[in-house]
């Protein structure tokens, strides 16, 4: 049962799947890693993204990834007021921020799972482009197109990120705003219009995520809930912040969880992000690549 | 003194009232709303005093339903017996939980524990002397004294609503409470004073959990049935959480009260309107009132009785 071609199978897979892992994740990796923000509500955002994506596809036929670039400058500025507003209601305030911006989150993530439920009904939605559903085969494999998809464009989002954070102005005032707050607010920059822009930057860069989530499988609006294992799992990995350890991080728990998959049946899939998290968290809090 | 009253004429009136001819509907939904009651009292104890977050509050309950359901169908386990072993499971689960993850704080903590729920969640859909992801019907035994065994549920919850409330409130007015509430405002400062905090934080995540598997070990008589989707719902994390923010962290009180408001809100919404709305309801008061009004009901009363004394 066991061969050595099924675990080169299934590590390929694994590594496309990893690398779609990587994109969902990146906007959290910005939010929580560089921001502090407790985003519990990322993958919600996300799910939201995805039922965007499906009435701009199904309804005025666009292509499903044209949506999910063109959803980002509504989600951009969905982000920039959420941030202004959480800023405003627990940041701000500062004493026992910590309970109660989670449990805003939380609540939020329910509000948005329960709207999505009245909007759209428990059913499973998907989306249609001429690249889902077909395939090419490299030897004796055969590599699902909608997967090649995601893993480009997974890689065009976290170099362009990692460009944007190291090389501009504001990328890197993004990255001090994580070092150290009051040493930029001495230098005269505005910390908190800095986190607002950054914030809508991950929440745009969440609407891209959600429309790829569409088109590698069928969304319904509790999936949500599997994701919060994985985005966190590959954030925490990867060392809060760091977005090429997000890629990296991705990739394991791509390669993991497609092994699992293939040894152990699809039943036990659901824990290994969760699991992977667990580990994470009680061994190495600080992740793989953490300052 | 007073409280020991009160507990007293609640405790006679919970296990009395079934004994009355009343409507089979109350006991039916004044259960759930009791083990809420639980549920948010338990979650309170780690979450308001200690100020560590939560979300697996469907952990520990399931986990003490299913070792319910695992100790009746392997020995035919009385009830009490269930409850026990029930809190027991949980309390070992949230010593464990404890010990891995108490080094870590604020949102780490929260996520690490929604990684048990969905832990426990596949070991118990992979588990086939549980029924696995299909589920197990449960013949509920006969019941002596009270009319209905849904009606000896109520007066079991009743007992056990009034036991958390009591280990609530000791945990409170004791050392232990004091110790909580420092390292809650800072765990570096608590440390230095000589508060064992390691320890405390252990105590209380393992209390926490106990209470929370002993309001699910009956779930399983209540319903007749068992299925690890609907036991390991996020929505018993938000109604725990949200049941103790609302009504008020800071004392023993806030959570009752809070579990009272939404377990009878719920329980109408659910059979008036639908059960997605009931958790719409519950997410936007939560929302609301951390945004509004962040030391919850407790909070305005308090706001409300100093300026009329005024």
């Amino acid at each position: 049962m066991f061969s050595l071609d099924l675990l080169f199978e299934a590590v390929l897979f694994g590594v496309l799947l990893g690398c779609f892992y990587a994109a969902v994740s990146i906007g959290l990796s910005v939010s929580l890693g560089l921001l502090d923000v407790p985003h519990v509500a990322h993958p919600a955002i996300m799910v939201m993204g995805s039922y965007f994506t499906w009435i701009l596809s199904s309804k005025a036929g666009w292509d499903p990834l044209a949506a999910g670039v063109v959803l980002m400058l509504p989600f951009f500025v969905l982000g920039v007021a959420l941030y202004r507003f959480y800023y405003e209601v627990f940041e701000k305030r500062g004493s026992d921020a910590g309970v109660r911006g989670l449990a805003f989150f939380f609540g939020l993530a329910f509000i948005i799972e329960v709207g999505l439920i009245f909007a759209f009904g428990v059913d499973q939605r998907s989306v249609e482009a001429a690249y889902i559903g077909k395939s090419f085969s490299v030897g004796e494999y055969r590599i699902p197109m909608r997967m090649v998809v995601a893993f480009v464009v997974a890689l065009v989002l976290t170099f362009a990120l990692t460009l944007y954070l190291s090389k501009t102005f504001t990328g890197r005032a993004i990255k001090a705003v994580a070092q150290d707050l009051l040493a930029l607010r001495l230098m005269g920059a505005n910390p908190v219009r800095i986190k607002q822009w950054a914030f809508g930057i991950a929440t745009g860069v969440s609407a891209l995520a959600g429309a790829m989530l569409i088109i590698i499988s069928p969304v319904e609006p509790a999936i949500d809930r599997l994701y919060i294992g994985r985005t966190f799992c590959v954030v925490v990995l990867a060392g809060l912040g760091s977005m090429t350890g997000t890629l990296a991080a991705g990739l394991v728990l791509g390669i993991v969880e497609s092994i699992v998959l293939m040894m152990f049946g699809a039943s036990w899939a659901p824990a290994v992000a969760f699991g992977l998290l667990l580990a994470v968290l009680g061994i190495r809090p600080q992740g793989l690549f953490g300052r | 003194m007073k409280f020991w009253t009160g507990a007293a004429i609640v405790l006679i009136a919970g296990v009395g009232l079934p004994l009355l001819p009343v409507n089979e509907y109350f006991f039916y939904a004044g259960y759930m709303v009791l083990s809420y009651v639980v549920l948010a009292t338990a979650w309170n104890i780690l979450g308001g005093y200690a100020g560590y977050v939560n979300f697996g509050t469907p952990a520990f309950f399931g986990i003490g339903a299913y070792s319910a359901v695992v100790l009746f169908k392997w020995l035919q386990a009385p009830l009490a017996v269930q409850i026990l072993g029930a809190a027991l499971m949980a309390g070992l689960l949230g010593f464990g939980v404890g010990l891995l993850t108490l080094r870590l704080r604020g949102i780490f903590f929260a996520i690490a524990t929604v990684a048990v729920i969905f832990i426990m969640e596949t070991l118990m859909v992979n588990w086939r002397y549980v029924g696995g992801a299909t589920g197990l019907q449960i013949l509920r035994p006969t019941v002596e004294l009270f009319d209905t065994y849904t009606r000896m549920l109520f007066a079991v919850m009743a007992v056990l609503a009034v036991g958390s409330v009591a280990v609530a409130r000791y945990i409170q007015v004791s050392w232990v409470g004091r110790g909580l509430r420092a390292l809650r405002d800072s765990e570096e400062a608590a440390e230095c004073s000589g508060v064992p905090t390691l320890k405390l934080k252990l105590f209380a995540c393992t209390v926490s959990g106990a209470l929370m598997g002993a309001a699910g070990a009956p779930m399983p008589m209540y319903l007749s049935f068992i299925e690890p989707v609907s036991t390991f719902n996020l929505s018993y994390t938000i109604g725990a959480l949200g049941s103790a923010i609302i009504g008020g962290m800071v004392h023993w009180a806030g959570p009752i009260i809070g579990a009272l408001l939404l377990g009878t809100l719920q329980q109408v919404v659910t059979v008036t309107i639908s059960s997605e709305i009931n958790v719409l309801v519950v997410g936007v008061l939560l929302v609301v009132f951390v945004v509004a009004a962040p030391e919850g009901i407790l909070g305005l009363i308090r706001k409300w009785t100093r300026s009329s004394s005024r």
